[in-house]
Formats: structure tokens, sequence, C-alpha cells
């Protein structure tokens, strides 16, 4: 695994372990308690798929995938602003996952690709998971599509999609010091 | 009582089984919604003091665990008002009742939690709390109920080891950390030692006539108790209650719970009562729109 | 619409009811149904019916007793004995 291998593998790896921990704050409160559950999976499989990727990463790097997921600073995640927005309407959380969801589509077809059979085997891995992610978005879709909230969501963040990596919002920061604060308690390395 | 519903007492007494379209008395059923009713609202109440710690876990195996117990309690909550509405009371009238302060929860669940401690404690000495409560409901006289209780607590068992784990991390870790666990241990003990309710006598409680519950409340606490101080106390931990021991006859004693706390706490009047039930209206109102949508052209 | 699923729990055990769910169609009912009773994969396979699909028989009738149609019609143990005790007397008189 060369440099840039390794930088977009770690870009794929903040978007999912961000969009999971934005995904995981509806648990427990979604619009429906079925869609509670279905939504709470889709959350864990996100962060599921951030480890697997932090793992990859951290064997070349000598480093573990918590390190990589809990010990960076905020401005040196790769993540994309689309992710890292706290959206706590239904309607702006499914047209971000409807969006999301499309383009890393194209993105992992394109690291399934990879000469390194190991990057190769673990995007066709998440790319089956993600499979149902997709269904579920675009069942979502299928239903909100006429709602004029809906379609405003959309427009609103697609442009997010085409915004560097480089700048982040503040709301990552804000998550990140929730995300870390307990782990931040104790001198690093030790075991929770 | 009518000779009808008197049989119908004598059937499940001696372990008859009720399905959603058999004949039961009025009373039994109105006792049997506001039982389950209480259980599904607490399985939604409980998701609460929890979810926080989801953003907060400090592993991603952590994270994962916690996300899966929170949602597992949303799933339970699901089985649950299901059941109810099969019993003639819709979800939409559970929930409304809830928000309203019309319907119970469970005490634990209006408590804040405070520290990483709290969601060891909560995994381990609550969950184990309501499994026991769980596992005797397994014989309950209403067979959706019963059934429903299988797959609950096949999924409870998950969130005990879980709450094990979590614990005994923290009790090999720095003394910081133990000392999270003590310090939630004094806090939960109250509220887990009136869990199970004051100790009316079994013949005096209606679910227990009725075969609604097969266990009494003391009985379940001293299952509790038997269960989990020796767990406590072989990893250091003390229990705030100077007056706990077990004695020759191997029954628990311990210093009276506060039912005056109880009856405050379980009428809304808890630290996080209204701050929660706030939580859920707003939720709820705010996501309307999204059930109208989903649900009006099925209806 | 309410859904009713039956799960099975290893490849050639019969399907068992396992709950019902509330869907708006048969899309969200399947990926609810997989979640609800998949996620920890401890299903072989569901099968996801909506409630107003299924009929539900609860009466049998059987007032002529037919006892022909169950075990307790048949006492053979009586027979049994008589049978056995036959052939016992018949192999004492061949040896003799």
């Amino acid at each position: 695994m060369n440099e840039s291998e390794a930088r977009s593998l770690l870009e794929i790896a903040d978007d999912e372990l961000i969009l999971g921990w934005r995904d995981s704050e509806w648990t427990g409160i979604a619009p429906l308690l079925e869609e509670d559950v279905a939504f709470s999976s889709i959350a864990q499989n996100e962060i599921g798929h951030a480890r697997a990727l932090y793992e990859l990463v951290a064997g070349e790097q000598g480093t573990t995938a918590d390190e990589l997921a809990f010990d960076r600073a905020p401005e040196e995640y790769r993540c994309t602003r689309l992710v890292e927005l706290r959206l706590l309407d239904w309607e702006k959380t499914i047209a971000r996952h409807y969006l999301y969801e499309q383009a890393d589509a194209a993105r992992l077809e394109q690291l399934k690709q990879s000469d390194d059979a190991e990057i190769a085997g673990l995007a066709a891995k998440i790319d089956r998971e993600e499979a149902y992610h997709r269904m579920h978005a675009q069942m979502w879709f299928d239903r909100l599509k006429d709602e004029p909230r809906f379609t405003a969501a959309l427009d609103a963040l697609r442009p997010l999609l085409d915004a560097g990596r480089d700048e982040h919002s503040p709301e990552l920061a804000e998550l990140w010091v929730e995300m870390t604060m307990v782990r931040r308690s104790q001198p690093a390395g030790t075991a929770w | 009582m009518t000779e009808r519903e008197q049989s119908f007492l004598e059937y499940v007494q001696s372990g008859g089984q009720v399905e959603a379209t058999d004949w039961m008395p009025d009373d039994y059923r109105a006792k049997l919604i506001k039982f389950i009713e209480m259980h599904g609202n607490s399985e939604l109440m409980g998701v609460l003091p929890e979810r926080e710690w989801i953003l907060r876990a400090p592993t991603l195996q952590r994270k994962l665990a916690l996300t899966a117990k929170v949602q597992d309690e949303v799933g339970h909550s699901q089985l649950i008002y299901r059941v109810v509405e099969d019993l003639g009371k819709p979800r939409e009238q559970c929930l409304d009742d809830l928000i309203s302060g019309k319907a119970k929860f469970h005490n634990v669940f209006h408590y804040p939690t405070k520290t990483w401690g709290d969601v060891g404690v909560i995994a381990w000495l609550v969950d184990a709390a309501a499994i026991i409560s769980q596992k005797a409901l397994l014989k309950c006289s209403y067979a959706p109920y019963a059934r429903i209780m299988k797959k609950i607590c096949w999924e409870e068992s998950f969130h005990i080891l879980h709450g094990r784990d979590v614990v005994l991390t923290l009790m090999n870790g720095t003394d910081a950390q133990r000392e999270l666990v003590q310090e939630a241990v004094d806090r939960w003990w109250g509220p887990l030692m009136q869990f199970h309710g004051n100790p009316i006598a079994k013949d005096e409680d209606p679910m227990y006539v009725w075969r609604i519950k097969s266990q009494g409340n003391e009985e379940a606490r001293q299952q509790f108790l038997d269960g989990y101080v020796p767990q406590i106390w072989e990893l250091g931990l003390t229990v705030p209650d100077a007056d706990l021991r077990k004695n020759d006859d191997g029954v628990w004693e311990y210093t009276e719970p506060d039912w005056d706390e109880l009856r405050s706490v379980v009428t809304g009047h808890g630290p996080k009562s209204q701050d929660r039930l706030d939580l859920r209206r707003k939720a709820r109102e705010s996501s309307a729109w999204v059930r109208q949508v989903v649900l009006a052209e099925a209806a | 619409m309410i859904y009713e699923i039956f799960r099975q729990e290893r490849k050639g055990q019969p399907f068992h009811h396992a709950g019902s769910l509330e869907a708006a169609n048969h899309d969200f009912a399947e990926q609810y149904a997989k979640e609800f009773y998949g996620r920890r994969g401890e299903s072989e396979a569901l099968w996801v019916v909506p409630r107003e699909a299924i009929i539900e028989v609860d009466e049998f009738v059987d007032e002529l007793k037919r006892n022909y149609h169950r075990v307790d019609g048949y006492s053979l143990k009586e027979k049994l004995r008589r049978a056995r005790e036959r052939v016992g007397s018949a192999l004492v008189a061949r040896d003799r």
C-alpha cells in the first residue's frame, strides 16, 4: 500500500466513521420504531466499514484502528463536510443518505479495481453491505420525492458532494470533543 | 365475578394460555394492557439515558456494542407495542399517554447517567434486575407476550455480557476507572433496590392472580441480590447499605428501600422524568409528518 | 399495514411464527423483517406475510368422537400380552 492509497482509504474511513456517528444519533428517536432499528444497523455498518478500513491502514502504519479513529486532531480527519453536519431533521438525513450512497458507490467501484488484493477484497465486502444501504435510501427517496422539504434538502446538500476535504466545519470539532471526551479522560493506551 | 370469568381465572391459574383472539374478562384485558404498556414505555424511555453515551464511546468496539444494545431496546418496544395494539390499544395512543404522563415507565429510567461508569453498571446490574422479571414473564398466561419475551430475553443476554465486559475492563484498569464504577454503583443502588416494587404479597397482586406475572416482587428482588451481590463484592466493590447481608436461612436482609421515592419517581417526579418526556414529545412532533407520509397511503 | 413474520432457524426446519410489524408496503416490510429477525444472523430464512392474507382456522368439529383418528383409540397392551403368552405356551409345547 502506498502513501496515496493510504490517504484514499482514510478518506473513506473518515467519511464512514463520521457519517456512522451522525446516523447513530437517530437511534432511539427515529420517526418510526421499525425504521429506528433499520437505520441503526446502517449506522453500525458504517462504523464497521470505518473500522475495517482503519485496520488496513493501521497495519501498514504500526498503529491501531481505535488510535486512527479517535486520537487524531480534528484538522487531520479526511472526511467531507457533507458527513460532518448534524442533521436532526429526517428529510435532511435521508437526503444526505441518498446522495452519499450514490457517490460512495462510484468510489467503491474504483476501489474494487485496486491492484492491492486486500484493498480490492475489502471494497467488495463493503460494497455488498452497501447494496442494502442503497436499497434503503432508494425506498425512502421513492416515498419522499414529492415532499417539498425533501427536494429542498437534496438541493441544499448536493453542492457539498464537491466540497474539498481540507476544510472542516466547526461541527466536526464539536463532534470530536464529544466523541473523544471519555477516551481523553485517561492516559493514552488505557483499556476501555 | 361471573361464572365465565371464574372459570377463566381457574384456567390461567392452572397454566392455561390465552391468545389474542380468545375471549377474556375485561379486567384481565385491562390489567394486561396496563402491564405490557408499561414495559413498552420502559424500553422506549430506557433508550434515552444510554444513547448519550453512544456518541462518547471510547473505542469502536464499545460504540458498536452500545449502539446494538440500544437498538435492541427500541426493537423490544416495537414488539411490545405490537402486542398491546393487538389487545386493542394502538401504538399512537400508548405514546400519547406516555408523553402526557398518564402511563408510566420503570423508575430506573428517570435517573441521570453521569459517567462511562454508568454505562457499565446499567448494562450489568440494571439489565440484570430487568432480566429476572423478564424471565418470569416467559410463563405469562397471555401467550403473545410470553412469546416475544423469548426473543427479548435472548437479546438481553448480549447486553449483560457487554455490561460485564465494560465493568471488568474498568476494574482491571486505572484507579480513576475503578472509581467510576464504584461511584456509579453508589448512585444506582437505591433505584435498583426499588426496581422490583414494594413487597406486596403475591396473592394480593392482581398481576400475579391473573398469572400475568408468575413471580412476586420480593422473590424477584431476592433473586437479584442472590445473583449479583456476590458478583459486586468479588470485584472489591461495596454496596451503600451497611445492613445488606444474607442470613442463615438464605434470605437477604437489607435497609428498607425508600418507597416514597419510588412512588414519586414513577409518577413523573424523578430527576430526569420531565426532560426525557420532553425529548420524546419533541422528537415525535417533529417527525409526525414522516409517519403521515409513510403510513397514510397504506391506511 | 401489519405483516406477520415467520422464521426458519436452520435449513430443513419448519417456519415458526416470530412476530409482527407495521410497514407501509412490501419493500419496507422486507427490510424491517430482515432487521428484526436476522440482524444477529439468527435466521436461515423468513416468510413475510400481510396479516390480511392469513386465514385463521381454530374450530374443529368432532361430535361423534372419532377415536380411530387418535392414539387413545388403540389399546394394544392387553392384546400384545395375550399374543406373547400364546407364543410362549406354543414354544413350551414345541420343546416338550
